[in-house]
């Protein structure tokens, strides 16, 4: 019992970042029908720019508390990200735009390497420590169950961040503007939208809730390295597609579920296959459930959209 | 092979046949020429003929049937491990290659249809990411399948695997023709060569054949394949089964060229590798495939050698390894390929392949 309430906070959290990850892929989906593939490596350059950061403060100004130091350490990570993610519409995706389907999925594949490598050449191949500005010791265990301080602040901001995009995009002339776009590109130019801008805009939105994400999964796993995004961003995309793609509530509920499985079936994997299975091939659970969703229920769980529309 | 001979450039146009013996003497010459420069480049040529199997393979997916694969690697695992298990002293099974050889490429093609029943449904971009996910579970399963039981070694990979021998002449060994020695690495080149020139005569024949037709009808619009009653299920399994055997083929050679098999050599970045050779020689288009894996064979290495002394006397250390620099080129090529020109450094002809229309309407 004290293993499954532990799992599920545990996947709570891991949840949420996911769900972080999720919206970006959901809204772009959303207006363009594409799958942004690079980006989880949105989320890796914004752990790593944080990482930086604070490695720079730590030498200049090394009595700043050190929340702070966090605080300034995503403000540099957040636009930084913003900017990478407004690059890759402007320079590639728009370019493709009326291109056939498996163009721009094909150069958004190239992107996510080639960040990747880019990345690896600016901080190498070694994992970086990311330090524990946020206390990563468990409180004082409640009904057994051990929460640090860095898995509170995570689920929180998440919440905070997630409630907040979904008064931009439901009650603000911006979500408006956004949701035209979704629904008909065309027409809501004529309403006199500007569906480039917008489009730029969705990816910037998105790119900045991928930074904090990576900020916050480095911070939770106290490392850093150039390959960190690219599994969060597979199973944050699982998560989109399993909440219904396009969907904003959709992601959220995905990534949380999502979250949830995994920690669980990685705490109970290895009783429920006879011990034939461990812990190692958690990672399976989110690609057998993404393959799951979109044969049996390509709508996923709240969404109205067809999968294989276009 | 006179889509290979116009591809020559200048040459092709004006004189086709003598373009055609001028590809098949470079084809032989090759192994001699490159080891001008050192043995090495034999190898990578070695290399880049199994890689022609592999995008020749892939080509038939993503290319004919425009069903975009991520994991095709995977066929290449399935291949290679199944030689490891059943030519290698892992399990001390040492079966001759002409079973070995057929069972993984019929493993692999078993795999192909495992994985194409269930995607069936799914088109573009959502079959990408579902194929790219089976890839990963194969690796993932062997990586850890060493434990409880020991099946595929884990991560250290199996060694020592069987070298391939043919009528009881093995390959690996130095042949000798009285006085003159020949190295094993040009005996596998010959050998893989005879497997991408039959490999390349078949799929001619395939892609002019109704079912190669049928591919393309289903390609460019899959209602109205099924309109004109194509059994468009069966002709996506059939690809996928096709695809594979040529994974699953070119994994044993592999496995029996190289004497080791381990799952790194199966990662995504491989699958993603294939896939950019067949992009950037041109989908749906043989001659692009063989071209494309040619050159990003070629090119990395070449690359290699003359980016690190070129490091060396600029920094006076290696800023950008071999490594890297092979991600870089691979990712960059993908990128500007599809921005600059989508068809691929030579799109495939009209009449067979319509690149403007590959996987999927245009929106």
């Amino acid at each position: 019992m004290e293993t499954l309430l532990q799992q599920i906070v545990n996947g709570l959290v891991v949840g949420s970042v996911y769900a972080l990850v999720a919206l970006g892929y959901t809204m772009v989906y959303g207006i363009l029908g594409l799958i942004n593939f690079a980006h989880g490596e949105v989320l890796m350059v914004g752990a790593l720019t944080a990482l930086q950061t604070v490695l720079l403060l730590m030498e200049v100004a090394p009595g700043l508390p050190p929340l702070l130091m966090l605080a300034v350490a995503v403000g540099v990570a957040v636009p930084v990200c913003m900017a990478l993610g407004y690059l890759m519409e402007r320079l590639a995706y728009r370019r493709l735009r009326g291109a056939p389907r498996l163009a721009p999925l094909i150069t958004a594949i190239g992107l996510s390497f080639l960040l990747q490598t880019l990345a690896m050449i600016v901080w190498g191949r070694n994992y970086h420590t990311f330090p524990a500005l946020i206390s990563t010791e468990p409180l004082e265990p409640v009904a057994g169950v051990f929460v640090t301080p860095v898995q509170i602040a995570i689920v929180v901001i998440s919440a905070l961040l997630m409630a907040a995009l979904v008064l931009l995009v439901n009650r603000s002339r911006l979500g408006r503007a956004m949701r035209a776009t979704a629904e008909n590109p065309r027409v809501a130019a004529l309403m006199g939208v500007d569906a480039n801008a917008i489009i730029a805009l969705t990816f910037i939105i998105g790119a900045g809730l991928a930074a904090v994400a990576g900020v916050m999964f480095a911070s939770n796993y106290g490392i850093a390295h150039y390959a960190m995004g690219f599994m969060p961003g597979l199973k944050a995309f699982t998560a989109a597609v399993l909440g219904g793609i396009g969907n904003l509530a959709g992601a959220m509920l995905g990534g949380i579920v999502l979250g949830l499985v995994e920690a669980i079936g990685a705490g109970y994997i290895e009783e429920l296959s006879f011990g034939l299975l461990n812990s190692s091939y958690q990672d399976i659970f989110a690609f057998v459930i993404l393959g799951v969703v979109l044969i049996f229920r390509p709508t996923g769980l709240l969404g109205e959209r067809v999968s294989d529309r276009a | 092979m006179d889509a290979l001979a116009h591809a020559v450039p200048w040459l092709g146009k004006r004189h086709p046949r003598a373009a055609g013996w001028l590809v098949i003497v470079l084809a032989l010459a090759a192994p001699l020429i490159a080891a001008y420069f050192g043995r090495s480049w034999v190898r990578i040529l070695d290399f880049a003929l199994l890689y022609m199997l592999l995008a020749l393979g892939l080509n038939l997916v993503v290319g004919f049937a425009g069903l975009l694969d991520l994991g095709y690697i995977a066929f290449y695992a399935v291949g290679a491990y199944t030689w490891a298990f059943l030519a290698s002293p892992h399990f001390g099974v040492h079966l001759p290659f002409w079973l070995v050889l057929p069972l993984g490429a019929g493993f692999a093609a078993l795999a192909g249809i495992i994985l194409g029943t269930p995607v069936l449904r799914l088109r573009g971009d959502y079959l990408a990411i579902v194929t790219l996910g089976f890839g990963e579970i194969v690796r993932i399963f062997l990586n850890n399948l060493n434990h409880p039981v020991n099946i595929t070694n884990g991560p250290q990979g199996i060694n020592a695997l069987d070298s391939l021998s043919l009528f009881g002449w093995d390959l690996a060994g130095t042949l000798r023709l009285g006085d003159f020695k020949v190295h094993s690495l040009y005996l596998y080149y010959y050998v893989f060569l005879l497997c991408v020139a039959g490999s390349i005569v078949f799929i001619r024949r395939l892609q002019i054949s109704r079912i190669g037709r049928a591919w393309a009808a289903m390609r460019d619009d899959e209602l109205a394949a099924k309109a004109i009653g194509i059994n468009v299920r069966n002709m996506k399994l059939l690809a996928f089964a096709l695809g594979a055997t040529f994974g699953g083929v070119a994994g044993g050679l592999f496995g029996a060229f190289q004497g080791f098999v381990s799952p790194e050599s199966f990662s995504l970045m491989e699958s993603i590798a294939v896939l950019t050779m067949v992009v950037f020689g041109g989908m749906g288009n043989i001659v692009g495939a063989v071209v494309g894996a040619l050159i990003l064979t070629a090119l990395p290495e070449l690359l290699r050698y003359l980016a690190l002394p070129v490091q060396e006397a600029l920094f006076h250390r290696v800023v950008l390894d071999p490594e890297v620099l092979r991600m870089l080129l691979l990712s960059l090529a993908m990128i500007f390929m599809m921005l600059w020109r989508p068809g691929g450094l030579i799109p495939a002809r009209a009449r067979y392949a319509r690149p403007e229309l590959l996987g999927g309407e245009t929106r």
